[in-house]
């Protein structure tokens, strides 16, 4: 059962990103996308994240992706749901890019992961991820806060209309 | 779903998927959509070796990272998409080739 | 006593600064009587510290003021004062005749152009020739030096419009200089030896024999005592130069150029004076060597001069050479080590040159109004072939005429008589003295007293031969003749004052016995000891013993020799029994050396000057012809040929290289600028493109 799952999941996946990236209308590869994002957060679950699933849910679909639609929104004018957009390079693109990923693949797939038939024990990972955060990472997470800080700014400052 | 190999190929497909959409895409709200689907392939590849090789929490944080990251990226592109559209009226980034003079 | 010379020194500074300063602001309105009133306070100063000086009646009170100045570590210039009688008498001097110059110039130069200015220069000339007579080392005498040079050529050139009085200034300026160079580098040999300027230290150290210990150590083995003389020579030659010594004489009948009452304070009766004051201070440290070149130099000088001033029309200028004549008997009379005599004559000098100098800017001031009112810009009011037969018309500076030549000549009852006197015995008692050495070999010593009877002769015959110019006789000139006036009494009354100045027993006092110059003077100044221990130094016991042996036959000869020459000079411009135009043409070359001033002049101008420029000249030339022609321009024109072969190989080998990888390049850039599509997403690619031909590369 959780087998069949993991693979719609799989498949659902690669199918709407293969929208985002094929498709002619916009809008249509928006909510591809939250599918992805979806579909992303239950792998999280069967990769045992709980926070992350959670936390993907929240700041992508609740906040990226709302924002992806304002952007689209912003700079169209709607007079209907179709919001055709076209490409460019394509051939080119799609060489360059399966090249890119066989290399990945038989970068990856052969090599012998160390402990990679021994999965980790689900356990509550929301613990562990707040003691690292105040304890290894507390640095790591300072610089974080001021990017945020800093990219909230900038947004602000860019966003406005005389520069 | 017991195999790393699996995790990995999505992440690659996703990830592949993702470089295809930057690369091709005229509007720039659909190369962000592009950005973003590379990040997750990412992320992927990230909880994926936390849970098969390395068996801590270090891949979780890693992950909380690049979605921080993620949102801060898609805030400020938006917000120069934005200008930019001030700018010229439309958003294809192929037009947007000032630099070449 | 130190406080009242420190107010005679910087009391005329005063003046100075207030003349030029007020910018001419109170010309019309007196502005030059705070000038002699200043003038007449230094005086009194001044006569403060003689009484001072008479009642202690002590010849070897001495004061002295230090202060460091400059301090090098391992040497130090101290500056100071140093007060002893001489200082004091000189004060007096200064301040007296300055004084009454000063008065005698507010009519003299009533309404010049540069007025204040005038006045101004009298002050600092005033406070320079303090500096000097109170200075207490050669540095600071050096310093007060420069500073009458300077005051002198400011004064010479007071109507610098006339060239002739610009350039008399500059000769005066540039003559000094030779000397002082020479002052300069004995200066310095003495104090690298002895490490002092201080004169009583020299001395000092001298007596030690700190001299005799350092000199041939540092002066690489030379024998001390010559070193000593040839130091001291060099020290006197800063004399020469001021004093108007041969052959450094040149300036000062020049220098008459400047106002006549200058000419009375500075070219007369003081600064000049300095060089002999001068070697008054450095008497101690003289070696006979070196005062014997002294006493032939002055001696020579007081001939020399003597004998052109009887052919000179011009009145200032006999008195000029009469002037160079006198300082030539002082400097005689210390190099014979006739120490008294010799300052003595200074002072006794001083006030009857000024007076015959003040007398004749009298003259020249009624000649120049009356000639002012002729509206004749012409005539020479300095000529005196235009006098003649003033007597009656100026009789108060005929009579202070008579007087004073009275006492140049050496008449008795006159100080002239009395310092004379004392230095012609000094002569003739030093010749008698010589026993050794090169000077007895040929009696070569008897020619001092010889040059000095015979400079006497000839002073009385010209000075009397000026008055039967001036005064007596025919008027050459009537119309002008008509005019003449006497002075003002600001004028004759600094006349009358020298005048009584003039008078034997104002030097002799309490004595008043009219052959002796026993009396308050020669109480106060004594010959100071010799420090010389190096070698021979003046035996001063043995020249006193003889100087006592020569005074009677010294003064009889002196007042026949000075009855001669009036004697003469009453024959032929009195009386006319011997015409005076055929005996110059008897004598031929004789007067027209004189006349010429022995050619002396032309034979600077032609002898050094002109070879001189000659040289320069023609190391001009060399320098252009030769060095710039062949080397500097013939490198330059070698230089050009190679820059061409050089420059053209640069052309086509350098450039032709350099050229060949632009159009390279240029073919690269067209070739590539087609990837420039400013199009981010082409650049994508490429650098995916990159990115998995790296890893191509890398991993198989």
């Amino acid at each position: 059962m959780a087998d069949f799952i993991f693979w719609i999941i799989w498949a659902l996946i690669v199918a709407s990103a293969a929208l985002v990236a094929f498709g002619n209308n916009l809008i249509h590869s928006v909510f591809a996308l939250m599918g992805t994002f979806l579909g992303v957060a239950g792998i999280y679950i069967f990769l045992n994240a709980d926070f992350l699933a959670v936390t993907q849910i929240v700041v992508y679909v609740g906040g990226i992706l709302v924002l992806l639609v304002f952007g689209i929104m912003l700079t169209n004018k709607i007079s209907t749901a179709q919001i055709s957009q076209s490409s460019v390079q394509k051939v080119l693109g799609l060489l360059v890019v399966l090249g890119i990923a066989t290399i990945i693949l038989t970068a990856v797939l052969p090599h012998d992961w160390v402990g990679a038939t021994l999965p980790m024990a689900f356990t509550d990972t929301v613990t562990g991820i707040g003691t690292l955060l105040f304890t290894d990472y507390l640095i790591l997470f300072e610089i974080a806060s001021v990017l945020l800080l800093g990219a909230l700014i900038g947004a602000a400052t860019l966003a406005r209309k005389e520069l | 779903m017991d195999h790393l190999s699996s995790y990995l190929v999505l992440s690659a497909i996703l990830f592949s998927l993702g470089l295809y959409t930057v690369v091709t895409r005229r509007n720039a709200v659909a190369i962000l959509m592009g950005v973003e689907l590379i990040l997750n392939a990412a992320n992927i590849n990230f909880v994926a070796f936390s849970k098969f090789v390395t068996h801590n929490l270090d891949g979780h944080l890693m992950s909380v990272f690049i979605i921080m990251l993620a949102a801060a990226e898609a805030a400020v592109a938006l917000a120069i998409v934005l200008n930019l559209y001030n700018d010229r009226g439309h958003i294809n980034v192929d037009e947007a080739n000032a630099l070449k003079q | 006593m130190i406080k009242l010379a420190l107010f005679i020194l910087f009391l005329p500074l005063l003046s100075f600064v207030f003349q030029i300063f007020s910018f001419r602001r109170f010309e019309e309105k007196k502005g030059e009587w705070v000038s002699v009133g200043i003038q007449f306070v230094t005086l009194i100063l001044a006569l403060v510290m003689l009484g001072m000086m008479l009642s202690r009646s002590d010849p070897n009170f001495s004061l002295e003021l230090h202060q460091s100045w400059l301090d090098l570590g391992l040497f130090k210039i101290d500056l100071g004062i140093y007060i002893d009688n001489i200082t004091v008498i000189m004060l007096v001097v200064v301040a007296l005749i300055s004084a009454l110059v000063h008065l005698y110039s507010t009519a003299y130069m009533a309404g010049d152009v540069r007025f204040s200015r005038y006045f101004g220069f009298l002050g600092i000339f005033t406070f320079s020739m303090n500096g000097i007579v109170l200075a207490n080392s050669l540095f600071m005498i050096y310093i007060f030096w420069e500073l009458v040079g300077l005051s002198s050529y400011l004064l010479i050139g007071h109507w610098w419009e006339k060239d002739s009085a610009a350039n008399a200034g500059k000769k005066a300026f540039i003559t000094n200089r030779v000397g002082d160079i020479g002052m300069f580098t004995g200066m310095l040999i003495i104090a690298t030896v002895l490490g002092t300027f201080n004169f009583q230290m020299i001395a000092e150290r001298i007596h030690d024999g700190v001299w005799a210990a350092n000199a041939g150590m540092l002066f690489g083995g030379i024998d001390p005592h010559k070193l000593l003389t040839v130091a001291g020579i060099l020290v006197f030659m800063g004399a020469v130069g001021k004093s108007a010594q041969f052959p450094l004489h040149v300036w000062l009948p020049d220098a008459m150029e400047g106002p006549t009452p200058v000419s009375a304070l500075i070219h007369a009766a003081t600064m000049v004076a300095a060089g002999v004051y001068l070697t008054v201070r450095i008497f101690p440290f003289l070696t006979a060597d070196a005062m014997a070149t002294i006493a032939f130099i002055g001696g020579f000088t007081a001939i020399y001069a003597a004998t052109i001033a009887i052919t000179q029309n011009d009145i200032k200028k006999v008195l000029a050479y009469s002037t160079v004549s006198q300082l030539g008997y002082m400097v005689m009379a210390l190099g014979t080590g006739a120490y008294v005599a010799g300052f003595f004559h200074l002072v006794t000098h001083a006030m009857f040159k000024g007076a015959l100098f003040l007398a004749s800017g009298s003259v020249i001031h009624a000649m120049h109004h009356s000639l002012h009112h002729l509206d004749d810009h012409e005539t020479d009011p300095q000529d005196m072939r235009n006098m003649g037969g003033l007597r009656t018309k100026m009789p108060i500076t005929f009579g202070v005429f008579m007087v004073t030549t009275a006492a140049i000549s050496g008449i008795p009852l006159f100080s002239g008589f009395l310092s004379k006197d004392a230095i012609l015995a000094g002569t003739w008692a030093y010749a008698a003295n010589v026993h050794d050495g090169w000077l007895a070999s040929l009696h070569l010593a008897w020619i001092l007293p010889v040059f000095g009877f015979g400079a006497a002769a000839i002073t009385a015959f010209y000075m009397f031969r000026l008055i039967f110019m001036t005064f007596y006789g025919e008027a050459k000139q009537p119309q002008i003749f008509k005019h003449i006036k006497e002075s003002p009494k600001v004028m004759t009354i600094p006349l009358i004052v020298l005048a009584v100045l003039s008078m034997f027993f104002m030097f002799t006092l309490p004595s008043v016995n009219p052959i002796s110059d026993h009396g308050w003077f020669t109480t106060v100044v004594q010959s100071p000891e010799s420090a010389v221990t190096t070698g021979p130094a003046f035996e001063l016991e043995h020249f006193e013993h003889a100087l006592h042996a020569a005074h009677t036959p010294a003064m009889v000869t002196s007042i026949l020799v000075a009855g001669l020459g009036i004697l003469f000079s009453v024959l032929v411009y009195f009386l006319n029994k011997i015409s005076a135009e055929k005996l110059a043409v008897k004598l031929g070359a004789l007067y027209r050396g004189s006349f010429n001033k022995w050619y002396m002049d032309e034979f600077y101008i032609n002898g050094i000057i002109r070879p001189f420029l000659k040289g320069c000249d023609a190391l001009g030339r060399f320098d252009l012809d030769f060095y710039d022609h062949y080397l500097i321009n013939g490198w330059g024109r070698n230089t050009k040929r190679t820059s061409k072969g050089v420059g053209l190989a640069d052309d086509l080998i350098v450039d032709g290289a350099v050229n060949f990888a632009g159009i390279i390049f240029q073919w690269l850039g067209w070739t590539l600028k087609f990837i420039q599509t400013g199009k981010i997403q082409n650049y994508l690619i490429f650098v995916l493109i990159g990115a998995a031909m790296l890893y191509v590369v890398n991993v198989f």
